[in-house]
């Protein structure tokens, strides 16, 4: 139980530290200064949400391990995100494009969690919420600003969504972890959102004139730490500064 | 405005007033509605306070203030990071709100039209320079997480408005 509690709050902590750091990213190289803020800002919400839940993971292993050990200092295999967040900053498209098709996953099951019997996480998500409103208003203009756009901006559009559609069906795959936290009543039974999730995605792509993809087969393998090839680089980034100065604190 | 949860010590308000938001440092931690609790016990204060962003950077900060402050009264001071009940801007006081629009950040709306401001660019926004309701946003987010962007199109001050959280 214990076990598999701190593993289902990496679940919903490395999804939204990896997006987090994919954001970050963009600091200082978003496409206009109002986007590179509002990327920024996002990053900085969902670092903030990954602190909260870090720290209750901490507390649950009850050694001397501390949330940045575990933010920094675990292995690719023990990351525990969807390979959706992972996935890279081709270009805008692609950023917002990754960004909409999580946040209507993440607005739709913090809903969910903020009914769990653990009250912490239950705190978190009525916390987070708040925040992914405003993350889901954000990309879900943008998604239809750049499709009912210019020729390019639809085709851009249209190439990242194709690109990314393949990672969406993970994020309602069930680990045993997600099986018992359902089960104890403490976790989110992530099948059960699939269908609103399809139909609140198809909605806003086509008011943003886009073509709902229509594809078979899926990717998986992040929620047993099996990622993409990206993870790695991006995680040499993340954990440069804790491997190269250990236990260097700001 | 006061809420059933928050209890604070009569005594400690003063010195909690001292405190100021280093984001936006003429309001006080308490016009800003995150002190959510403050009590001594056995000559030890300790203090509850609440984040307004999960991420706000600002929240060590006031911690920290908050041990100082206290330690120039002559206590010995314990704070404590609390997220439930989340904030709200509606915990903003009517003195807090007054001090924001006199620094030049637009205070709050209520929920409904805060919606259809950042959403639909209903003209609701009052320019704190002008008082011209004729604004638009330029960016739901602003140079904090809890900003958005808006310029006036009668005075052309660009100017932040606080985003209203519930």
């Amino acid at each position: 139980m214990k076990e598999n509690l701190y593993k289902y709050i990496l679940g919903i902590a490395d999804n939204s530290l990896i997006l987090g750091q994919r954001m970050g990213e963009l600091c200082g190289h978003g496409p206009s200064l109002e986007t590179d803020i509002a990327c920024t800002n996002l990053s900085l919400d969902l670092f903030g949400q990954v602190r909260s839940c870090y720290q209750y993971a901490a507390k649950i292993l009850g050694d001397d391990r501390t949330e940045d050990d575990i933010a920094m200092l675990r292995k690719e295999r023990d990351y525990l995100n969807v390979l959706l967040v992972e996935q890279p900053n081709r270009d805008f498209a692609y950023v917002i494009g990754r960004q909409f098709l999580f946040d209507v996953y993440h607005h739709l099951f913090l809903t969910e969690l903020q009914k769990s019997k653990d009250l912490t996480l239950a705190a978190i998500a009525n916390k987070s919420i708040k925040e992914v409103s405003y993350h889901l208003r954000f990309s879900s203009d943008w998604v239809k600003r750049l499709g009912d756009g210019t020729e390019e901006s639809h085709a851009r559009m249209q190439e990242a969504i194709d690109g990314l559609w393949t990672y969406t069906d993970e994020l309602f795959h069930q680990t045993e972890a997600d099986k018992e936290m359902v089960a104890e009543g403490i976790g989110v039974d992530v099948t059960k959102l699939k269908e609103t999730y399809y139909n609140n995605v198809a909605g806003v792509l086509t008011e943003a004139t886009l073509q709902v993809p229509e594809l078979k087969y899926f990717q998986k393998g992040g929620k047993q730490g099996i990622h993409t090839e990206h993870l790695g680089y991006l995680l040499a980034e993340l954990q440069y500064m804790q491997r190269a100065y250990p236990n260097m604190e700001w | 405005m006061v809420t059933e949860k928050q209890h604070i010590d009569e005594a400690l308000i003063p010195i909690l007033e001292q405190v100021s938001d280093p984001e936006i440092p003429v309001l006080s931690i308490m016009d800003m509605g995150v002190v959510r609790s403050a009590s001594i016990k056995q000559g030890i204060v300790y203090v509850e306070i609440t984040p307004t962003y999960s991420g706000c950077p600002a929240m060590d900060v006031i911690g920290d203030d908050i041990i100082s402050a206290m330690s120039q009264a002559g206590y010995k001071t314990e704070v404590e990071l609390i997220l439930h009940p989340a904030w709200t801007t509606d915990w903003i006081t009517p003195k807090g709100r007054e001090a924001l629009e006199k620094y030049g950040i637009a205070a709050p709306l209520d929920a409904e039209a805060d919606k259809s401001v950042l959403l639909e660019g209903k003209q609701l926004v009052k320019c704190p320079q002008c008082g011209s309701k004729n604004t638009k946003m330029v960016s739901q987010f602003g140079s904090t997480a809890c900003k958005a962007q808006f310029q006036c199109e009668d005075c052309q001050e660009p100017f932040d408005y606080f985003k209203c959280l519930k």
